[in-house]
């Protein structure tokens, strides 16, 4: 079992989503996240899935996504060097004690506020899904309110391209 | 058709129009609210003939057989709501064994989807994991290119069911009627070659094998190959199998075939699968009720050659050597053109020990016995009809008794639901069969069981003068359940029992058939003949058969395909 992040470029139709979710569902493959928005092109859209399963597995997952009609192609990022990113963003309890901690710490991970109110901070961050989870850890735990997380996208490095 | 200057249409007449453009023959449905303006275009036109079925499965099991039996795009009818629901069992079948489908549905007016209006459901939504595409079309000018994008989707590369769902406004609203020539899908572009490596690595296989084996499926006949593959099995001497979809493929009277494999394959086939040295699987998948328990399979090792048009076929339950992915007929032209220039090896003690399996003779059966036997009316119907009927059957014991005994020499001659397993499929699907091969004789076998699950249709076969013979082997259980509980089950016969069965003669007689009751052994050939005598009748013919008599040779449930039970160890 290991991790795997894939890419699906997908016609932009009604639909095209919840055949992929259900595609997952009704074979029992995993999905950790999964995101979506078109691209330049707006008649298309670009799909990143995390999963976890065996080479077998996910063998199959990609060639059941390729079988789908709307789906225009596939590939399996984590096959070769990959960049990959995530936002969150986090409310964290920030009184007057709170206030200067909670501003280093954003700043120690590269976060930044975009939010304050008397009593509040939201802190936008981004990167790799480890990055998230530890600026998680690093807080006071009782000091965060709300958190949300738009899974990881992805992209190839240098010359490995995605695209119709 | 005026393809110059455009005419503009109503969407029902689009729909119409479409069917005619597809050069469809027949369409199977049933009408309801939501499709009222498609019947209205219908009754107006007389190119694109309507079948009407006493129940929706029965229009999708129509089309569906009427498909299998003659290549052509199956066309089905039906309205919103409930029409789709008691659609979605046909669809399942249809996904399954890879049929050509079309499936035309109403759907409440687009104002009132998500409203939960009266017979409204989700229709793409609840046939979305059976179906290889579908799609809701809300405006009436994406229609005539949804129509032709659908019957190209369901014909080309592993071929499907489509679903196409139109709500009701969309048939009434009009534009400019074009059908597009071609579809251009950058999404959708199924290959036909197969990788000239691949096939090259292939031939080197097939010329090195000492114990080679061909094993077909459904793809053979989905994609016409069977002519293909007769002359690459004639053409190598190899010993060769088919599943029980792809009975027909190759010729069963001839001596290298070695009869259908798996759950309820022969001994010989089952054998010489596990011990060959060379596998050449081709259309086939390898599923659970064919190989049985995988790892049991990898026991022995060999190499596979697997061509398959569907790359998701190809190493899902069984790891394959050398995978070729490609139209077959295609990859076998090719493979044919290297080994026609090329020498096999010496495979003759390999066919003295598949010999030496084929003596076990594991189809036999008591012919002696008192009562009659199933097998023994299916070898009967195979003489009467000289092997040249078309056979539907339905689910259960009888399927396999007529899978074993009915040797097919051609192929879309065999006509079952073979991945689904749906009971009731048997005899609508006959009349899609006798209507897409009018003056044909055809069969449909089926069981008590059976046949009761999709009865209404007798009422269709004498709406449409359908002169169908239907072989009902009663043996008062689900013979199937019966024997795994036998088997499996200590004995304990829960619910497989047909109670309260009714008169089949009257029943039959009461459609306006004519039914016969055959209780002896002796009375078997005497009926058969005389039913099939009957050209331009529907016959009923109700056999009276040995109620405890057992599928063999049988591999029990996630067993290796080694691992039969045959009649003489019980």
């Amino acid at each position: 079992m290991s991790r795997h992040i894939i890419s699906v470029l997908v016609e932009n139709e009604a639909g095209a989503l919840s055949r992929i979710a259900g595609l997952f569902s009704a074979r029992g493959y995993n999905i950790e996240s999964l995101t979506v928005a078109p691209t330049e092109d707006a008649s298309m859209s670009r799909m990143t899935i995390v999963t976890t399963g065996s080479e077998d597995v996910v063998e199959q997952i990609t060639k059941q996504l390729n079988k789908l009609i709307e789906v225009v192609k596939v590939i399996d990022l984590s096959e070769a060097e990959h960049i990959e990113r995530e936002l969150m963003l986090i409310k964290v309890r920030a009184g007057q004690r709170e206030r200067e901690d909670m501003k280093r710490m954003a700043d120690i991970f590269r976060g930044r506020i975009i939010d304050v109110s008397d009593n509040t901070y939201t802190i936008e961050l981004t990167g790799d899904g480890a990055k998230l989870d530890a600026f998680i850890r690093s807080l006071d735990q009782g000091a965060i309110i709300e958190t949300v997380r738009t899974g990881a996208s992805g992209i190839g490095r240098g010359n490995r391209i995605l695209r119709v | 058709m005026d393809r110059v200057k455009a005419d503009t249409l109503s969407g029902a007449e689009i729909v119409i129009r479409c069917l005619q453009e597809e050069c469809v023959e027949y369409v199977f449905g049933y009408p309801g609210g939501a499709v009222l303006w498609i019947y209205d275009e219908l009754f107006k036109q007389d190119k694109v003939k309507h079948v009407l079925v006493r129940h929706e499965q029965g229009a999708v099991h129509a089309a569906d057989g009427y498909s299998r039996s003659s290549q052509k795009v199956g066309v089905a009818l039906v309205t919103s709501g409930p029409g789709v629901t008691n659609a979605v069992t046909g669809i399942a079948t249809a996904y399954m064994d890879s049929i050509p489908m079309v499936v035309i549905t109403g759907q409440v007016p687009t104002h009132a989807i998500g409203l939960d209006a009266f017979q409204e459901c989700d229709t793409v939504g609840i046939t979305r994991p059976i179906v290889k595409h579908n799609m809701l079309v809300k405006d009436v000018k994406d229609l005539a290119s949804a129509m032709k994008k659908a019957f190209h989707i369901a014909k080309t590369g592993r071929p499907g069911p489509v679903v196409i769902d139109i709500p009701k406004d969309v048939t009434a609203a009009t534009c400019e009627f074009h059908y597009p020539d071609e579809v251009a899908m950058r999404s959708y572009n199924p290959v036909r070659k197969g990788h000239a490596g691949q096939v090259r690595k292939a031939v080197q296989l097939l010329l090195e094998a000492k114990r080679p084996m061909v094993y077909t499926g459904g793809g053979v006949i989905l994609s016409e190959a069977s002519k293909a593959l007769q002359d690459l099995v004639q053409l190598t001497g190899f010993p060769c199998t088919n599943t029980l979809m792809g009975l027909g493929a190759y010729p069963a009277t001839d001596r290298q075939f070695l009869g259908m494999l798996g759950m309820h394959g022969t001994y010989e086939a089952n054998m010489a699968m596990q011990h060959c040295d060379v596998l050449l699987a081709i259309g086939a998948r390898f599923d659970d009720r064919v190989i049985g328990d995988p790892a049991h399979f990898a026991q022995n090792p060999r190499k596979i050659i697997h061509i398959d048009i569907d790359p998701s076929s190809i190493s899902k339950r069984v790891k394959v050597d050398v995978p070729i992915v490609g139209n077959i007929p295609d990859v076998l032209d090719d493979l044919l053109k290297l080994l026609r220039d090329s020498r096999t090896q010496d495979i003759a003690a390999w066919w003295k020990q598949i010999e030496d399996w084929r003596g076990k003779d594991c189809l036999r059966y008591d012919r002696n016995s008192r009562i009659i036997k199933p097998q023994f009316v299916i070898e009967k119907l195979y003489e009467v009809t000289k092997g040249e009927a078309f056979v539907t059957s339905d689910v259960g014991q009888h399927q396999m008794w007529a899978a074993q005994f009915y040797k097919f020499d051609k192929p879309r001659r065999w006509i079952n639901s073979g991945g689904l397993g749906t009971m009731g499929f048997g005899l609508p699907a006959a009349m899609g069969v006798q209507l897409a091969n009018a003056g044909a004789t055809v069969a449909c076998v089926t069981g008590e069981s059976s046949i009761q699950m999709c009865l209404q249709e007798l009422s269709t076969c004498k709406q449409y003068r359908l002169p169908i013979k239907v072989l009902n082997l009663n043996n008062k259980y689900m013979g199937m359940v019966r024997q795994w509980q036998q088997f499996f089950h200590g004995n304990r016969y829960s619910e497989s029992y047909m109670d309260a069965l009714p008169d089949f003669v009257k029943l039959a007689e009461g459609y306006g058939h004519r039914g016969v009751l055959v209780e002896k052994p002796s009375d078997v050939e005497g009926a058969l003949r005389d039913a099939f005598a009957r050209k331009n009748e529907l016959v009923f013919l109700d056999f009276i058969t040995d109620q405890t008599e057992n599928v063999y040779p049988m591999v029990p449930g996630g067993k290796g395909i080694t691992e039969m039970i045959l009649s003489e160890e019980l």
